[in-house]
């Protein structure tokens, strides 16, 4: 450890915060859009046959695939369907739909938890179907699914890098630059993994004691 | 696509996905039953470290701790790893970690009694373990490692980024010279689909195999 050093760190810290934001940023479009998108597959999950078979098969291929060449597939092909859209976008997109296929595991998970009863009691109040849902089901549902929600959004805080590839300038692509410029490799790589460990550490330990709170 | 690219990148490249996935999948599962079982130690030392060995490399992300191991290393220590095994620690480290949760979890599922019954029966904590609690903990954990094993697949292509001539840097090149990203890409996208569904098939038969070794099938529905 003899060639650390500090000033390499304190000229990173420009380049690492605006990384940081963009990191910050993906994270919250990501996980909106894989809130979303993930309810969509859920709640197909249980619906007639004919939507159920393609929901199934779809979010299995996307879940079973990787996300980095799922990246490369959308930076590469979006254009060649004549959707101009710039490399933070796709990177959004990609990371949310990617995503969106394990929560709607976990809305399905939440889904199935409610008890039989409160179906059969929407169906006896003859409620509608949109009733149903966003009066009877999900509300019950949400609640206990919270701190699994948050475990996949911290798994997406850890897959934010990967978006460097298609050239968004996260934390690690501003550490790739910076190391680039001063030859300098460890310091910004490190002040990149320990900012990871930093804001990962307690979000999980926040899912944990949500999860004893919540979860019974 | 003409055959050559099949011959000359795709296929190797699939075989080198397939060795990283094998070579890690063994470090993983070294550091899985390693730190996992540390965990259930009895010395609150050893607690510790384990647990703090599994919360730092659950914490950082798995490429940035590749790159970290492949461009920091040789200038801090003056090792310098070839990218493929800078790729294969990374990724056994990091997943190692994730199962070191499973394992210490299958652990504690195991019924207290059959701990005590080690006790009684004067055993060693070696011979408990081996013996006792380990075949009865591994049919439970196989679910989950299966999980982890398709989340590890998916990680293989991280070390494209190191220039490492896997599927995915295969697609890469191959999109290049043909500049037909569709097929390319929604072929790599096949590829890896199949490996996983193979290997979760593989899996599934373990589970049965292990499961019926411990006699467990009627019990699972039980109350464990």
């Amino acid at each position: 450890m003899n060639n650390w050093d500090w000033s390499a760190v304190s000229d990173f810290m420009p380049a690492f915060l605006d990384g940081l934001l963009v990191t910050l940023q993906v994270l919250v479009l990501g996980s909106l859009l894989s809130f979303t998108l993930g309810l969509l597959w859920a709640v197909g999950y249980r619906g007639p046959r004919w939507v159920r078979w393609p929901v199934n098969i779809v979010t299995e291929f996307i879940r079973n695939t990787p996300l980095l060449v799922q990246l490369f597939f959308f930076y590469f092909v979006l254009p060649e369907w004549g959707v101009q859209a710039s490399a933070l976008t796709t990177g959004t997109l990609a990371i949310g739909l990617h995503y969106s296929t394990y929560t709607a595991q976990v809305y399905r998970a939440g889904i199935d938890a409610v008890p039989a009863g409160q179906w059969e009691a929407a169906t006896a109040l003859s409620l509608p179907v949109s009733r149903t849902w966003f009066a009877v089901i999900l509300p019950q549902a949400i609640r206990r699914i919270v701190p699994a929600l948050g475990n996949y959004v911290i798994s997406m805080l850890k897959d934010t890098p990967l978006l460097m590839a298609i050239g968004v300038l996260e934390m690690l692509q501003q550490a790739r630059l910076a190391s680039a410029q001063s030859f300098q490799y460890a310091e910004p790589l490190t002040v990149v993994g320990v900012a990871f460990i930093l804001i990962a550490y307690p979000a999980s330990l926040l899912m944990r004691a949500l999860e004893r709170r919540l979860v019974r | 696509m003409t055959a050559g690219l099949w011959t000359n990148w795709i296929l190797p490249g699939i075989w080198i996905t397939i060795q990283l996935t094998v070579y890690s999948a063994a470090l993983a599962a070294v550091v899985a039953f390693g730190i996992g079982i540390a965990r259930t130690h009895h010395s609150r030392v050893v607690r510790f470290l384990a647990g703090f060995y599994t919360e730092v490399f659950r914490g950082t992300s798995a490429l940035v701790l590749m790159f970290w191991l492949f461009f920091v290393m040789p200038g801090l220590f003056g090792w310098a790893l070839v990218p493929m095994w800078a790729a294969v620690l990374a990724l056994g480290l990091s997943y190692g970690a994730y199962g070191a949760e499973v394992v210490r979890g299958a652990l504690n599922s195991v019924a207290p009694a059959q701990r005590e019954a080690g006790v009684a029966l004067s055993f060693t904590p070696w011979q408990r373990m081996r013996l006792i609690l380990l075949p009865q903990a591994v049919p439970e954990m196989i679910p989950p490692f299966n999980n982890l094993l398709i989340e590890l697949l998916k990680g293989t292509a991280l070390v494209s980024l190191l220039g490492v001539a896997d599927t995915s840097f295969s697609a890469y090149l191959v999109r290049l010279a043909t500049q037909e990203s569709v097929e390319i890409y929604s072929v790599t996208l096949v590829i890896y689909f199949v490996i996983a569904f193979v290997l979760t098939r593989g899996m599934r038969a373990l589970e049965r195999k292990t499961k019926a070794g411990v006699g467990i099938t009627a019990a699972a529905g039980g109350t464990r």
